[in-house]
């Protein structure tokens, strides 16, 4: 049972990955690819959970309580943000493709370009 | 771990599917958002409030909104070009 | 390679990895046993230090700092590739309409007389609550940004929060009384200065005579708003940054959509 975490970390992974491949739309292969994202978020927070432990902010309990990792807190945290843009980037990119060869296919863009 | 903890970790895996599994872009969308929320109800779960308020900012208002004005411009396009062959 | 074969391979390739990280995730510390010292040592040392109670948004911008600043200039360089991308589309496509509109400029016509069409579509409770909304979500983000050091929020949460409230001006319906709100070069000096201003801050360590982004700035009291020296105050930048940010990929995505849906 404590497995569960790790396990549906690779599951997510796995199954966003299915969804890039299998895609037939651009813009339905870049929201499996946050997919893909929201896998290594689950697998860094559960990596630093401690059982019993509180959140590592010492606004209202005694400073010296037992908090989960707060590391792992800061990587995921501006993970979350910069991944944002950086989908908006391939959203736009997206547009571009589907101006410049008329469908959002991957399948057809790969055959036009020969 | 706790019975909270393990029903937010099996609806996050669902919601990963259901966002994979759902073809349409336009719906997917709207499955994304909801996905965006079951992870941060899981960070919250998790003990990490700064990036459950994070996920929640960027996945309901950041990338649907994106997603969706990038989709209607999509539409544009396509009803700009008639004459190339979906 | 045919899609049928593609999907076979990659069945083939998703089983090895599936078994791999099955592996390789077996021998991390089982689920709440994590006993990474240099998060323990933080946790007990931040407060100490640093007088700030959020010890995340300490590692992010003072422990951790430079992590952060490659990481805002990933954001950075991501907004301004989107712009390049979505600007020279936009000229573009003005160039091809250009004579088809041009008998649409009418003298007489009024600065926000939209089409008739884009007016019925829009809700009256989606206008007045978006427009009602607007500042609340506007001193929220400001909030979020300025407490970064004592509670849960920061730079990062702040700054999309305050690119929301623009989202919702759009979404009420009002999109040329946006487009006077936020003139483009000021939301790009922003994003510029945001960008800028972190690492300028850094630079004011090494002026102090110690290293690139030394925590140079009086600590202050706990849990008053003025501590964490430079917390508060990259936290401010980073805001400013990602709200410029967010706000310039907004608006070019709207500006995507509306200003050439006017002919419907």
């Amino acid at each position: 049972m404590s497995f569960l975490p790790y396990a549906v970390a690779a599951w997510l992974l796995l199954v966003g990955l299915y969804g890039v491949i299998s895609s037939r739309n651009l813009l339905h292969l870049i929201l499996c690819l946050s997919v893909v994202q929201a896998s290594t978020y689950v697998l860094l927070l559960a990596i630093g959970y401690r059982t019993g432990a509180k959140a590592p902010v010492f606004a209202d309990i005694p400073p010296g309580t037992h908090v989960v990792d707060p590391v792992v807190q800061s990587l995921t945290l501006t993970d979350v943000v910069v991944e944002a843009t950086v989908t908006a980037l391939l959203l736009a990119l997206a547009l571009q493709a589907h101006k410049r060869f008329g469908t959002v296919d991957p399948d057809e863009i790969v055959s036009l370009t020969g | 771990m706790n019975v909270l903890q393990a029903s937010a970790l099996i609806l996050v895996a669902l919601g990963g599917t259901a966002v994979v599994v759902c073809r349409d872009p336009l719906r997917q969308a709207i499955v994304a958002g909801v996905f965006g929320l079951l992870l941060a109800i899981l960070f919250f779960v998790f003990q990490a409030p700064d990036v459950a308020l994070s996920e929640i900012v960027i996945g309901t208002v950041g990338v649907p909104v994106m997603f969706l004005l990038a989709l209607a411009k999509l539409h544009e396009q396509r009803d700009d070009t008639p004459e190339i062959d979906q | 390679m045919s899609r049928r074969g593609r999907l076979a391979l990659f069945g083939v390739a998703a089983a090895g990895l599936g078994v791999v990280l099955v592996h390789g995730l077996v021998g991390l510390p089982a689920f709440g046993d994590f006993h990474g010292r240099y998060g323990l040592l933080l946790a007990h040392v931040a407060v100490p230090e640093r007088k700030a109670t959020d010890i995340v948004n300490s590692i992010t911008y003072d422990y951790r700092g430079v992590d952060t600043m490659g990481e805002e200039f990933i954001l950075f360089a991501s907004a301004i590739g989107l712009v390049i991308v979505l600007r020279r589309m936009r000229g573009e496509h003005r160039d091809e309409r250009a004579d088809e509109r041009a008998d649409e400029d009418r003298p007489g016509r009024r600065h926000d007389d939209l089409p008739d069409d884009r007016h019925a579509q829009t809700s009256v409770a989606l206008r007045v609550f978006g427009l009602a909304l607007v500042g609340p979500v506007l001193v929220l983000g400001v909030y979020f940004a300025s407490q970064g050091q004592l509670t849960p929020g920061g730079g990062f949460q702040g700054g999309v929060i305050l690119a929301a409230a623009l989202v919702l001006v759009y979404l009420a319906g009002r999109y040329h009384a946006m487009a006077r709100l936020r003139p483009v070069p000021v939301v790009e000096l922003a994003e510029g200065l945001g960008a800028a201003g972190y690492a300028a801050i850094g630079v004011g360590g090494l002026i102090s005579g110690s290293s690139f982004l030394l925590n140079f700035v009086p600590q202050g009291a706990m849990s008053n708003l003025p501590s964490g020296g430079t917390i508060a105050l990259l936290s401010a930048v980073v805001g400013l940054e990602v709200a410029g940010a967010f706000t310039l990929v907004f608006a070019e995505f709207m500006d995507q959509r509306l200003l050439t849906g006017g002919r419907r």
